[in-house]
C-alpha cells in the first residue's frame, strides 16, 4: 500500500518536473493523463492513470514512438467538472501534449469537449457511456449502449426468459439516457408498459429498503422479472446488501449491472452477490495469453498481486495501442493527421478479438455477460458472436435513429440521413 | 473446525443420523458408479452438470445429498494432482478441510491451491436447490424443512405432491404442517373435483402469500374464448373473496413494513446525530469533521475484522469499544490541539474542523488507498426475520434499531447519573459558575468532545454494515446529522431521538409516492419551513442558560 502511494507521489513529482523543463522536452512526445486523483471519482480513475503510465513505460522500453520517448503529463482534475476543462486546456495549450487519455463520467467528458474541439486536441475516452455523441476530436474506446446495454437485455429476454423489467438507476445523465434507449427497445420488442418499472435514486443512496421491497413486490406478479441496474458507484454496495438481506437471490430476480466490475467487487463482500450479472466487454477471468500477460504486467507495475483489472483498463490499453499505431502510420503526432489515420486502424484486444476504429470514432468490441463468483471474479455465461461495432446514435430513440456519424466520407458527427443536414459536431 | 457453516452443520448431522461407518477400501458397485458419475462433474458444461446431478440423485447413494448440497454451496472441489473429487467443510478456506464424498468422513486438510472448485451458475443452482429440497424434507431442522417445502411448492408435480403427503403424515412441527397444507391446497386447485377446489380455497384464504394470491387470481381470469378459467361459479366467488382478503392482509402488513423502514432509517439518523448532539448541541462546537470520526470508526471495524479473521462473528462486538476509543482519542486530540483555541469563534471552528476532515480523509487514503474496504457482515446479522409470508424484517436493520436505543439510553445515563454528566451539564449551563465551584472546565471540555467523537466512532461501526467503507463515508452523512440536531432542538438529546425517528418515518412514507429523490427534497424543504416557524427546533432549550447561546 505504502509503495503504491509512493509511486503515485513519484509519478506526480515526475510530471511536475516534466512540465518545468520545456526546453529539454523537444526529443520526447508528451502524453496527457486527465484522470481524477482526488475526490469521489479518484477510486475509479486513479487505476486508469496507473494503466496509462504502465503502457507508456512499456512503450518506452520498446524504444518509444517514432524514435522518441513518451513522457507522461499527469494532472489532477479532482472530480471537479469545470476543473476538467481548465486542466484540459492546460494540457493542450501550455504542455502541448500530442494526445490525452482521460475522463470517466459523462459530465466530465461534456465539460472538456469544447476545449478539445477548439484546440484540435485528441482525447481517448475509455469508459462505457450513453452514446448520442460523436466528436471529431474524441475516440470512444468504451462501450456504446448497443455494445453493453442492448445485448444484456437481449440475453435476459432470450436466455433467461425475463418478461418484467425494473430499470433502476442513479439520477444523472448516463442512466437516464440508457434507460430511455432500453425502454424504447423493450417496447419495440412487445413488452407491455405495465411490465416496465423505471426508478431513480440520488447519488450515493444508502437506504434501499423501500426500493428493494418494491422490486420484490413487482417481481412477485408471477412473471420472470429482472433488474437492469445503472446504479452508479458507491450506491451499489448498500443495494446488493439489501437484496441479500431481503433474501432476493439471483435465481429469483437477477440483477444485471453496467457499472459493477472486478474493482468495485474487490471493495465488498461478494458472497451475497453470487450469481448476479454484469455486462462488459472484458472480464479479468477470461483466459487468453494476451490477458494473462496484461494481468502479470499490471501486477508487476503496481507491485501488488491482488489488484484486479477491469473493463475501462482494457479500453485504455486498446486506446493507447490504437494511438501508437495511428502515429506510426501517420509518421507524425500532428493531431489532424493522426485523427485522419485512426479510422480503420486495428489492434488486438485482450480477449482474443480485434478492436477496429470505425468512421464514427467508436470501436468494435465483443460483449460478455458474467455471473459474479464468490471470489469477486466473473464467470462468463454468454458472449456475442464476434465483435459488435459501436453505434454512436441509438437506433431506438426517435430523435436519433436517422442520425449518423461518419468522419471519413461525411466528415460529420451528427448527419441527419432524412434531411441531409449536418448539425455541427454535437446534438444541440 | 473453526467456523461451521450452515452446510457444515447439516453434514455433521447427516453423519450422525447415518451412524454407519462404511468400511474403508471395500467399494461396492454402487459406490463405484457413484464415484464415476461424480467424476464427470469436473469438466462438464453447466447444462451437463444439471443432468449429472439428476443421475446422481436417481442413483440413490447415501452420500448424494451431502455432495449435491456441497455443490450448491460451492464446496465441491477436485484435486488437481489425481482429479479426485472432495467435499470441503467450508468454501474458500485455506487450508481446505476435506471430506471424502463416499464415506463422508474427514479426509484431513490440504492447501487450497492444489484444488479446483467445481463451479455452478444460476440455472444449475436452481435445479440443485429443487433436488436437494427433496432430501431436506426429512432434515431434523425445522427451518431446513420449511425452506424445502417452499422450494418444492414452486414446481408441484405428482412426485413432489406424494412426497409432501408422506411427510405430512409424520410431520411434528405445526409451521411445517401449515406450509405443506398450503402447498397441497395449491396442487389441489388444479384438480378436477369442484368441491376439493372449494375446500382448497378455504385453506388458502388465511394465507398472505403473494404466490397464493397470484394463483387464486388466475382462477378469475377468462380464457381467450370468453369462458372463465374456473368453470364452477361457486368456486369462482370463493376465490374472489379469498383474493380480496389476502389483499387486505398484505396492505396491512405493508403498512407495518413501511413503518419499520422509517424507524430503521430514523435510527441510523439518530445514531449519526447523537455524537453531534453532544459536541454541537451541548458544547456549541460546529464540528465539520464529525463524519470523518464516523469514518474512523468504520475503518476500525475493518482493521479489527482483518486482525481476527477466524472470528468474524464476534469481531463486530470487539469493534464497538475499539471504535469508541479510536474516534474518542482523535476527538480529544482535536479538542486539545485546535478547538480549545477557538471557543466562541464558530466560523473559525467550522473552517478548522473542515480542514481536519480533509486531513483525516487524506490520511485514510494514504494508509488504506482510495479503494473501498470490504467489511464482512457476520452471519447473525444477515438475512431476515420472517414473521409471515407478507412481513419480514431484515436482521441488520433490526439490530441497528436496538443498538441505537441502547447507545441513546447509555448516553442519557451518563448525562443524568454520572459525575462526568453532572460536570458536563454544569459547564454547558454556566461555565464561569462551574469553574468557581472547582470544576476543571478544560478537562470537562476535552471529555465532552471525546465522548461525542467516540459515539461518532460507534455509529461508524453500524454504518460499516450498511454502506461502503471508504474515505468519503463521512461526507455522505454529515448533512443529515446536522439536520437531525437542528430539527430536534440544539442541546436536547430527546429532541435528536424524536427528530431523527420522525424524519426517517416521513421520508419512508413519502418514498413510495414520489420516489427517493423527491422524498429527500420534500423532507429538506419541510425542515426549512419548520425552522422558520420554530427556529430552536422541536424541543428548544429553556431558561436563562438558553439565552446566551
Amino acid at each position: 500500500m505504502k509503495r503504491s502511494t509512493m509511486f503515485i507521489a513519484a509519478g506526480l513529482l515526475a510530471a511536475g518536473i516534466a512540465s518545468t523543463r520545456d526546453a529539454a522536452a523537444q526529443d520526447t512526445i508528451k502524453v496527457g493523463v486527465l484522470h481524477s486523483l482526488s475526490g469521489t471519482m479518484a477510486i475509479s480513475e486513479t487505476t486508469l492513470k496507473d494503466t496509462v503510465l504502465m503502457m507508456i513505460d512499456a512503450q518506452n522500453k520498446k524504444g518509444g514512438v517514432l524514435g522518441k520517448k513518451l513522457e507522461a503529463v499527469v494532472v489532477d482534475p479532482a472530480s471537479n467538472w469545470p476543473l476538467f476543462a481548465e486542466k484540459a486546456s492546460q494540457l493542450l495549450e501550455k504542455d502541448k501534449v500530442a494526445v490525452v487519455f482521460g475522463c470517466w463520467t459523462s459530465v466530465s467528458r461534456k465539460s472538456v469537449l469544447p476545449v478539445f474541439e477548439k484546440d484540435n486536441g485528441l482525447l481517448f475516452y475509455p469508459v462505457q457511456y450513453e452514446g448520442e455523441e460523436s466528436s471529431k476530436n474524441v475516440i470512444y474506446t468504451g462501450a456504446a449502449p448497443n455494445q453493453q446495454a442492448i445485448p444484456a437485455v437481449d440475453y435476459l429476454m432470450k436466455e433467461v426468459g425475463v418478461k418484467r423489467w425494473v430499470l433502476e438507476g442513479t439520477d444523472y445523465v448516463y442512466p437516464r439516457t440508457t434507460n430511455k434507449i432500453l425502454e424504447a427497445y423493450l417496447l419495440a420488442k412487445g413488452v407491455a408498459p405495465a411490465d416496465i418499472s423505471i426508478n431513480y435514486t440520488p447519488f450515493g443512496n444508502s437506504d434501499w429498503q423501500t426500493r428493494v421491497a418494491a422490486i420484490k413486490k413487482f417481481g412477485s406478479a408471477g412473471k420472470k422479472t429482472a433488474v437492469v441496474s445503472t446504479i452508479n458507484g458507491d450506491a451499489n454496495v448498500p443495494f446488493y446488501k439489501e437484496l441479500g438481506n431481503q433474501k432476493i437471490s439471483a435465481e429469483q430476480i437477477p440483477v444485471v449491472a453496467f457499472s459493477v466490475g472486478e474493482e468495485e467487487l474487490s471493495g465488498l463482500d461478494a458472497k451475497p452477490l453470487v450469481g448476479q450479472l454484469a455486462a462488459w466487454n472484458y472480464f479479468e477471468s477470461i483466459s487468453t495469453p494476451a490477458n494473462k500477460a496484461f494481468i502479470d504486467q499490471w501486477h508487476a507495475f503496481i507491485k501488488n498481486p491482488k489488484r484486479t483489472t477491469n473493463d475501462p483498463m482494457e479500453a485504455t490499453y486498446i486506446g493507447f495501442n490504437l494511438w501508437v499505431k495511428a502515429v506510426t502510420a501517420a509518421k507524425t503526432t500532428d493531431t489532424t493527421k493522426v485523427i485522419a489515420a485512426l479510422p480503420g486502424i486495428e489492434t488486438p484486444n485482450l480477449t482474443g478479438g480485434t478492436a477496429k476504429v470505425l468512421p464514427n470514432h467508436h470501436i468494435t468490441k465483443p460483449v460478455y455477460i458474467g455471473e459474479v463468483k464468490a471470489d469477486g471474479q466473473f464467470n462468463v455465461v454468454w458472449k456475442s458472436a464476434g465483435e459488435v461495432p459501436g453505434d454512436a446514435w441509438s437506433d431506438y430513440l426517435p430523435g436519433s435513429k436517422d442520425i449518423e456519424a461518419d468522419w471519413v466520407t461525411l466528415k460529420c458527427g451528427n448527419y441527419n440521413k432524412v434531411t441531409k443536414v449536418c448539425s455541427g459536431q454535437n446534438f444541440k | 473446525m473453526i467456523h461451521p457453516s450452515q452446510g457444515g452443520r447439516w453434514l455433521l448431522m447427516l453423519l450422525f443420523a447415518l451412524g454407519v461407518v462404511v468400511p474403508g477400501n471395500a467399494q461396492s458397485p454402487k459406490d463405484a458408479a457413484f464415484l464415476s458419475t461424480l467424476g464427470e462433474l469436473r469438466d462438464a458444461s453447466f447444462p451437463d452438470k444439471a443432468s449429472i446431478a439428476e443421475r446422481l440423485s436417481q442413483g440413490g447413494h447415501s452420500s448424494v445429498r451431502a455432495v449435491l448440497t456441497a455443490l450448491l454451496e460451492d464446496r465441491l472441489y477436485y484435486r488437481n494432482s489425481d482429479q479426485k473429487v472432495f467435499v470441503a467443510k467450508a468454501a474458500d478456506a485455506d487450508p481446505l478441510s476435506l471430506i471424502d464424498p463416499l464415506t463422508l468422513k474427514s479426509a484431513g486438510a490440504s492447501p487450497a491451491d492444489g484444488f479446483t472448485k467445481i463451479g455452478t451458475n444460476n440455472s444449475l443452482r436452481h435445479t440443485l436447490r429443487m433436488t436437494v429440497a427433496h432430501f431436506s424434507l426429512s432434515s431434523p431442522e425445522v427451518a431446513v424443512r420449511l425452506e424445502a417445502v417452499h422450494d418444492m411448492s414452486e414446481s408441484l408435480d405428482e412426485e413432489t405432491v406424494s412426497l409432501l403427503r408422506k411427510r405430512l403424515a409424520v410431520e411434528a412441527s405445526s409451521r411445517v404442517r401449515k406450509a405443506i397444507d398450503t402447498a397441497l391446497a395449491l396442487a389441489a386447485l388444479d384438480g378436477p373435483d369442484g368441491s376439493a377446489r372449494l375446500s382448497a380455497i378455504g385453506t388458502l384464504a388465511d394465507s398472505v402469500s403473494q404466490d397464493v394470491r397470484n394463483r387464486l387470481a388466475l382462477m378469475l381470469d377468462k380464457s381467450p374464448d370468453g369462458s372463465y378459467v374456473e368453470s364452477d361459479p361457486k368456486v369462482r366467488s370463493a376465490a374472489a373473496s379469498a383474493v380480496a382478503s389476502i389483499d387486505r392482509g398484505r396492505t396491512f402488513y405493508s403498512g407495518i413494513e413501511t413503518l419499520f423502514f422509517g424507524l430503521s432509517l430514523g435510527s441510523v439518523l439518530v445514531l449519526i446525530a447523537i455524537g453531534l448532539a453532544i459536541t454541537f448541541g451541548v458544547m456549541g462546537v460546529i464540528n465539520m469533521a464529525h463524519g470523518e470520526l464516523m469514518m474512523l470508526g468504520a475503518y476500525t471495524t475493518y482493521v479489527v475484522q482483518t486482525a481476527m479473521p477466524g472470528h468474524i462473528e464476534i469481531s463486530i462486538l470487539v469493534a464497538i469499544p475499539a471504535a469508541f476509543i479510536v474516534s474518542g482519542l482523535m476527538g480529544v486530540l482535536m479538542e486539545r490541539t485546535i478547538i480549545r483555541h477557538l471557543y466562541g469563534r464558530p466560523l473559525e471552528t467550522l473552517l478548522a474542523t473542515f480542514g481536519v476532515s480533509l486531513l483525516l480523509q487524506q490520511l485514510v487514503r494514504s494508509i488504506f488507498t482510495a479503494l473501498n474496504r470490504s467489511v464482512i457482515t457476520p452471519e447473525w446479522m444477515s438475512g431476515e426475520l420472517k414473521l409471515n409470508d407478507a412481513l419480514s424484517i431484515t436482521y441488520n436493520r433490526l439490530y441497528i434499531v436496538i443498538f441505537t436505543l441502547i447507545v441513546f439510553f447509555v448516553i442519557m445515563g451518563v448525562f443524568k447519573r454520572t459525575r462526568l454528566g453532572l460536570d458536563i451539564r454544569a459547564v454547558s449551563q454556566n461555565r464561569a459558575m462551574a469553574k468557581a465551584m472547582g470544576i476543571r472546565t478544560e478537562w470537562v471540555d476535552a471529555m465532552t468532545f471525546g465522548l461525542g467523537a467516540g459515539i461518532a466512532g460507534v455509529a461508524g461501526v453500524a454504518l460499516s454494515q450498511l454502506t461502503n467503507v471508504g474515505p468519503d463515508l463521512g461526507q455522505s452523512y454529515i448533512i443529515d446529522s446536522f439536520m437531525v440536531v437542528v430539527f430536534g432542538g440544539v442541546g436536547n438529546l430527546w429532541g435528536s431521538l424524536i427528530g431523527g425517528m420522525s424524519m426517517g418515518v416521513i421520508n419512508k412514507l413519502l418514498e413510495p409516492w414520489v420516489g427517493a429523490v423527491l422524498a429527500k427534497i420534500f423532507v429538506l424543504v419541510a425542515l426549512i419551513l419548520f425552522i422558520q416557524v420554530r427556529p430552536r427546533g422541536l424541543f428548544p432549550p429553556r431558561g436563562r442558560a438558553a439565552e446566551d447561546k
